[in-house]
């Protein structure tokens, strides 16, 4: 078990900054993830922690050890890639032996441990079969087992689940989790998902284009986050954005003339963020705007309601908790809970 | 999915595999039955007359002491370029695997000893080594090692095998630098991370991934010391100095074109394919089932 500490970590290929400086210090069992769009930078990131990419500029230190001249075999880490990287050639005991083996273990201690992992795993019965005898799921759990055995002081995980259909993706999820709990071992994971992320993570960093635009706990990145980007990023459906400005008075007021019951600082344009599951239909006489509805989906558990502010404006959806009927062509009169507002300086797309 | 075209009629298939069909039947299998059936002959000196003696003529050729010592060179030729054409030819892979700049140049270098005709690079190990006038064999003079493999008939043997592993050399680092390239970086990135460092990567994962490329290599240049070497010895030695570098393909070639002993040599080259066919047989069946994953 160990801190991993990244101060002021940078890197650059030929002089092309990709990562421009990433601090953050994930605590001894720690299941930190890291998310953002493709090409931002979050396996480099991860690469770098793991000693498969060089350090650019910056340190990451594991425990209280600077790793950034340290080969990838001593910095007791395991890391589980997105191929799964299984040996083909060897046995799925012999993959899982292979770490413990180099490590000089004696066969009875990599015995017991590979048969520990492959009961958690519930891989007991596939171990003498080689990876391409085994199905997709199978196989990244073998690519787990081969990390668990190691008892390392770091997991490092490159979008694991990311070649799993939806179902499995859940229940590898869930496993994942429980897992991690169970060993409580440090662990950085990657992914471009936004519900794994939100759903593994005790603390996610939000990397856009080689920048940790926020890192805090998921609830918090999804109740305040601090720009455009995480608002836009984290929430499925994603956040409505709606134009504004703050008048003299500092009232924020929309561009169809909706006047919200927010303040900005005077003359200031804003971005007014509203999440689909936080607008309300509202009795007519109370409606601070309408929904012009297009196009309703009905999920079961939740309806999501595509539609515009007012006749012509800007795009907004809505999502309503059971089975709403609503009718295409339906003017849905909508409150704006002030609470449930983020405003963004419109110019910089930080939060206000 | 792959989409598969389908044409109709059943004639154009065997259209378009009678050019292959023309050039294995007119270049192998004609000249190949036609040695069977001399094998069993017997012409008389002038070529007049041949009549049948059944096994004779391999009787004779196995209770001829040259033709087991030919068997001997051969087998030391073979295994030796074999080893040569190989070895040198994965340590140069990996290291060309490994080089950022100029890859393709060193790439290209390394190709060209495969455009050169065999004859031609005979002739080029000729020159270098020929006693007196080639520069290797006056540097070594120079040296105080007395080379002259006209006279000494295992620096002749040393001679043709370097020549002839060098003509492989090429082949087999394209096959094994094709290999190398084949194998997921993620594999030896695991690997590292699972605490191996580059020598344990190489003989516990990069070897074992390239056993398909080394089993097939190893066929390929028996089969090549057996026969394409021919033009190098031709070239280089003749087959001297006393025989020291006849191997079986140089013999029949001897025998037969020189010696003009048809029968004999036709024997032979039944002997050869035999040796080949068993060969390979055997290397299929009992190698690639160990080196498939
Ligand atoms: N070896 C390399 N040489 C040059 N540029 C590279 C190299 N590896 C990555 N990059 C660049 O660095 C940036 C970040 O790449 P990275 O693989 O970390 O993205 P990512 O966030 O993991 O994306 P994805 O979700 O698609 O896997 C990309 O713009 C990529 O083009
Ligand atoms: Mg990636």
């Amino acid at each position: 078990m160990a801190t991993v500490t990244l101060s002021a970590v940078t890197k650059s290929y030929a002089g092309n900054a990709v990562i421009h400086g990433i601090d953050c210090v994930i605590e001894d069992g720690e299941f930190v993830v890291i998310v953002g769009p493709s090409g931002c930078g979050k396996s480099t990131l991860l690469r770098m922690v793991a000693g498969l990419e060089a350090i650019t500029g910056g340190t990451i230190a594991i425990g209280d050890r600077v790793v950034n001249q340290v080969e990838p075999k001593d910095r007791d880490i395991a890391m589980v890639f997105q191929n799964y990287a299984l040996y083909p050639h060897m046995t799925v005991f012999q993959n899982m032996a292979y770490g413990l083996k180099i490590r000089g273990l004696s066969r009875d201690a990599i015995r017991a441990r590979v048969d520990k992992a492959a009961e958690i795993l519930q891989l007991g019965a596939l171990l003498e079969r080689t990876p391409r005898q085994l199905s997709g799921g199978q196989r990244q759990r073998v690519a787990m087992g081969r990390a668990i055995v190691r008892e390392p002081q770091v997991f490092l995980f490159d979008e694991p689940l990311s070649n799993l259909d939806a179902k499995l993706r859940v229940q590898m999820r869930v496993e994942i989790k429980r897992l991690q709990q169970r060993l409580g071992t440090t662990s950085i994971y990657v992914t471009h998902d936004q519900t794994e992320a939100m759903t593994l993570a005790d603390r996610l960093i939000v990397l856009n284009g080689g920048i940790a635009e926020q890192i805090g706990r998921p609830i918090e990145l999804y109740e305040r986050p601090a720009s455009l980007f995480v608002a836009g990023f984290i929430g499925s459906p994603a956040m409505n954005f709606l134009d504004g400005a703050a008048g003299d008075d500092g009232r924020v007021v929309l561009a169809g003339g909706t006047v919200l019951a927010a303040t900005a600082p005077a003359g200031s344009g804003v971005t007014v963020g509203i999440r689909p599951e936080h607008l309300v239909p509202a009795a007519e006489s109370e409606a601070a705007a309408h929904l012009h509805v297009d196009m309703v989906e009905l999920l079961g558990a939740d309806t999501i309601v595509y539609g515009t502010l007012g006749e012509g404006g800007p795009a907004l959806l809505l999502r309503l908790a059971g089975i709403a009927q609503i009718a295409a062509g339906t003017r849905l009169p909508l409150g704006f809970p002030p609470e449930q507002l983020h405003l963004f300086d419109r110019a910089t797309g930080k939060r206000l | 999915m792959q989409r598969r075209v389908v044409f109709d009629g059943k004639l154009l298939p065997y259209l378009l595999v009678a050019p292959q069909l023309a050039v294995t039947l007119v270049f192998f299998f004609w000249p190949a039955a036609e040695a069977v059936y001399f094998s069993t002959q017997r012409q008389d000196a002038f070529g007049l007359s041949t009549v049948f003696v059944g096994f004779e003529n391999f009787a004779a050729v196995f209770a001829d002491p040259g033709y087991l010592h030919s068997f001997q060179v051969t087998a030391i030729f073979s295994v030796a370029v074999t080893l040569l054409a190989m070895l040198p030819a994965l340590l140069l892979a990996v290291m060309a695997d490994r080089v950022v700049r100029f890859a393709s140049v060193y790439k290209t270098a390394l190709m060209l000893p495969y455009a050169v005709a065999p004859a031609i690079a005979g002739v080029l190990w000729l020159f270098l080594f020929a006693p007196g006038i080639g520069i290797v064999a006056n540097a070594l003079k120079w040296l105080g090692i007395d080379w002259n493999y006209l006279l000494n008939g295992n620096q002749a043997l040393l001679l043709v095998i370097v020549a002839a592993a060098w003509k492989q050399l090429s082949y087999n680092f394209l096959f094994f630098l094709a290999g190398l390239q084949a194998i997921p970086k993620s594999l030896l990135e695991a690997a590292s991370i699972d605490g191996a460092g580059g020598f344990l990567r190489f003989r516990t994962i990069v070897l074992p991934l390239l056993s398909p490329t080394t089993f097939f290599l190893f066929v390929v240049d028996v089969v090549y010391a057996f026969f394409e070497t021919f033009g190098v010895i031709h070239a280089v030695t003749g087959g001297g100095p006393s025989k020291a570098t006849e191997i079986l393909i140089y013999k029949v070639y001897y025998d037969g074109v020189v010696g003009l002993d048809l029968g004999g040599s036709s024997a032979q080259s039944v002997v050869l394919m035999i040796i080949v066919i068993a060969l390979t047989a055997v290397q299929f069946r009992y190698v690639e089932r160990r080196v498939h994953y």
